[in-house]
C-alpha cells in the first residue's frame, strides 16, 4: 500500500504535469508547481476521490502545499 | 447524427412554458434530458412521456433549485442515471410582481432566491462534474427586463440582471476547462406566466415589439439548443436577446 505522500505526490505529477522530484513537501501549488487557482480546485478534488473523503470548502483554502495536503488528509484518516 | 445525440442536459423548471419547450428540444436533438420541477410534478411527468413517446430518453427530478442539498440531489440523480452532465439550462423562475413601495420583503427574497440563488447554486453543483469531463454547455435564461429594466418588478428584474453578470463571470472562471456560459433574454413569449398580464399591458408592450408579435417558447429553444451544441464553438459570456427587436 503506497504512503499518504507517494499517492499525493502521484496525483500532483498527473495534474499539473510537474516532474516527481519538485513535488517536495514544501513546494506550494501555486507558485512552486505552476498551478492556476482552478488547477488547485481541481487538485483537491481528484485528492477528495484518491482518498475517498470529502474536503470542506474552509479546509480546501488552506491546502496551499504539497505538505498541507499530506498533513490533511493524515489527519482526516489515521 | 443529430446535433446532441449522447448529451445529458438538465433543465430546471422544465415541467411548463419555456422550460418545457427547451426540454423537448433538447430531447429532439437526441440529448438525454433531466426535467428539473419544483411543484408541477403533473406536469413534469407529461413532459417525460412526451419525449419517451418520441424515442428519448427523459426522467423527472424534484428539486427546489434555491436548496444547495436539493439540487445536489438534482445533479447526481442526472450522473448516476445517465453517466454524465453535459448541458445544464438554468430555466426556474418565479414572479412576485409589485410595485417597489409595495414590495414585501418576502417577495423580493423568494424571487432572488430562486432565479439568481438557483444559478447560482447549480452552476457550482455541475462545474464539478464539467470540470472533470474537460466539456460544458451551461445556458442561463435570464430576461430582456433584466437589460431594460420593467416597473413592477423590481424583484425580477434584478434578478435576472444579475444571472446576465453571473453568466459572465462563470465563463471567464470556466472557460479554460471548455465549458461555456451563455445567456437568453427572451422578451414577450406566450406562456402562463404572460397570459397571466391584463389585456392593457400586453397591447402597450405589442406596440413596444418591432416583429409585432409575441415570441413563442420554441423561439427561445432555438437559440438555447444553438448555445448548447458545437455550432456556438466560439461564443461564451453572451447574452442574446430573443424579443423580436424590443430591446437593442
Amino acid at each position: 500500500m503506497a504512503t499518504v505522500i507517494e499517492r499525493v505526490t502521484k496525483v500532483v505529477v498527473d495534474r499539473l504535469g510537474v516532474d516527481e522530484s519538485e513535488v517536495k513537501l514544501e513546494a506550494s501549488f501555486r507558485d512552486d508547481l505552476g498551478a492556476d487557482s482552478l488547477d488547485v480546485v481541481e487538485l483537491v478534488m481528484e485528492l477528495e476521490e484518491e482518498f475517498d473523503m470529502q474536503i470542506d470548502d474552509e479546509d480546501a483554502e488552506k491546502i496551499a502545499t504539497v505538505g498541507n495536503a499530506v498533513s490533511f488528509i493524515e489527519s482526516k484518516i489515521s | 447524427m443529430k446535433k446532441l445525440d449522447g448529451k445529458t442536459a438538465v433543465v430546471t423548471g422544465g415541467s411548463r412554458g419555456i422550460g418545457r419547450a427547451i426540454a423537448l428540444a433538447l430531447a429532439e436533438q437526441g440529448a438525454r434530458v433531466v426535467v428539473n420541477y419544483s411543484g408541477s410534478q403533473a406536469k413534469a411527468e407529461e413532459v417525460v412521456a412526451e419525449i419517451t413517446a418520441n424515442g428519448g430518453e427523459a426522467i423527472a427530478v424534484q428539486a427546489n433549485v434555491a436548496d444547495a442539498d436539493e439540487v445536489t440531489a438534482l445533479m447526481k440523480a442526472a450522473t448516476d442515471t445517465f453517466g454524465s452532465l453535459d448541458i445544464l439550462v438554468n430555466n426556474a423562475g418565479i414572479t412576485r410582481d409589485n410595485l417597489l413601495m409595495r414590495m414585501k420583503e418576502q417577495d423580493w427574497d423568494d424571487v432572488m432566491n430562486t432565479n439568481l440563488k438557483g444559478v447560482f447554486l447549480c452552476t457550482k453543483a455541475v462545474s464539478r462534474q464539467m470540470m472533470k469531463q474537460r466539456a460544458g454547455r451551461i445556458v442561463n435564461i435570464a430576461s430582456i427586463v433584466g437589460v431594460a429594466g420593467n416597473a413592477g418588478q423590481a424583484n425580477y428584474v434584478a434578478a435576472k440582471a444579475g444571472v446576465i453578470g453571473l453568466t459572465k463571470t462563470s465563463a471567464k472562471e470556466l472557460a479554460a476547462r471548455n465549458i461555456y456560459v451563455n445567456a437568453v433574454a427572451p422578451g414577450f413569449i406566450a406562456t402562463e406566466m404572460t397570459d397571466e398580464l391584463p389585456a392593457e399591458v400586453k397591447e402597450h408592450m405589442l406596440g413596444q415589439i418591432p416583429l409585432a408579435k409575441l415570441g413563442d417558447p420554441a423561439d427561445v429553444a432555438k437559440v438555447v439548443i444553438f448555445l448548447a451544441s458545437d455550432d456556438a464553438s466560439y461564443i461564451t459570456g453572451q447574452t442574446i436577446h430573443v424579443d423580436g427587436g424590443m430591446v437593442m
